[in-house]
């Protein structure tokens, strides 16, 4: 079997990136490395994981200086050959920026940093970062953000929803999309979205800390399986 | 040399809960007059050259790349001869 090579970049700020690399090394056997800013080289990989965190201190906005570091450029390269890019939270922020998905993040609604279990209902299992669950199925994982309601014009709004470009929502335990569900203010509950072409997904959720039973709950870890499967064909043992 | 002044604001389509919050403490010290408070940045920085209009297009373009996300944002800005 090919392994899967996942690059996890490191911003100055980043604090997911540990939690992101050891998901998809130690906990599914994937082949891993850390991509450094200032580097203008992906070294192979598959996958690009651009992990959460307050990459240049959020400074002008979350995720602008960033977009313009080394790797972004490589980054954006990588997308647009068809490689896979995962954005998470902060990573989510800094894909909206560089153009690499539409939209943008504001402030969360209520102004407050949300950190939380959430419910999200998977929309969409036809993409590369969710094969790996079932259509509808509701899963369990913590958002930690304060930017992160999902904004974009409605013409925009439709198009994504048209083209099923809409991966996760936010949703109760039973899966019903309701405001009470929405943490931020997201238009109609988004939580996380692919590009067009289905190579680049953005989530706020963090599901690289949910990728072990130990720790609570595993129903992140179908976001990575999912891309292993996609590359590779194969699907990740369960540990 | 010239001197920009930048404003960038959310678009007006979008809601701003930081200046609907401040227009609730507002309310709240009687300023019966005061309302539709929107929050924004302001931007310095200085323009070298004294040609207005290459410094014009210089602070556009960082505006449209940099200074503000437009998907969101609106921006102004003023040049003073520094």
């Amino acid at each position: 079997m090919a392994t899967v090579k996942f690059g996890v970049v490191v911003f100055p700020g980043s604090n997911c990136d540990h939690d992101a690399y050891h998901a998809v090394k130690h906990v599914l056997g994937a082949d891993a490395t850390f991509l450094w800013h200032k580097d203008s080289d992906l070294a192979g990989v598959d996958v690009v994981i651009l992990p959460g965190g307050f990459s240049y201190g959020d400074y002008l906005r979350c995720g602008a200086i960033s977009r313009f570091s080394p790797i972004m450029k490589e980054v954006i390269r990588h997308a647009g050959r068809g490689g896979h890019v995962i954005g998470i939270c902060n990573g989510f922020q800094i894909l909206t920026e560089s153009g690499l998905l539409p939209g943008a993040l504001l402030r969360n609604r209520a102004l407050d940093f949300v950190c939380k279990q959430v419910h999200l209902r998977v929309e969409n299992t036809g993409t590369a970062f969710s094969n790996q669950y079932a259509p509808g199925q509701v899963i369990a994982i913590p958002v930690a953000h304060g930017e992160g309601n999902f904004y974009t014009d409605q013409d925009t709004l439709a198009r994504i929803e048209d083209n099923g470009q809409v991966v996760f929502r936010y949703a109760e335990a039973d899966g019903t999309i309701s405001e009470a569900a929405n943490p931020n203010g997201s238009l109609h509950n988004i939580a996380g979205i692919v590009n067009a072409q289905g190579n680049v997904l953005g989530m706020m959720p963090h599901p690289e800390r949910v990728v072990e039973s130990l720790l609570g709950s595993a129903d992140g870890r179908g976001v990575f399986a999912s891309l292993v499967h996609a590359i590779s064909g194969v699907v990740p043992a369960l540990s | 040399m010239f001197k920009a002044i930048i404003t960038v604001k959310l678009r007006p389509s979008i809601l701003d809960p930081e200046g609907k919050a401040i227009a609730h403490a507002l309310q709240s010290l009687e300023f019966d007059t005061l309302s539709d408070v929107r929050v924004g940045k302001l931007i310095e920085l200085q323009v070298a050259g004294n040609d207005r209009a290459a410094a014009e297009a210089a602070v556009d373009e960082a505006c449209r790349k940099l200074l503000a996300n437009t998907v969101m944002e609106d921006y102004t800005f003023e040049l003073h001869e520094a």
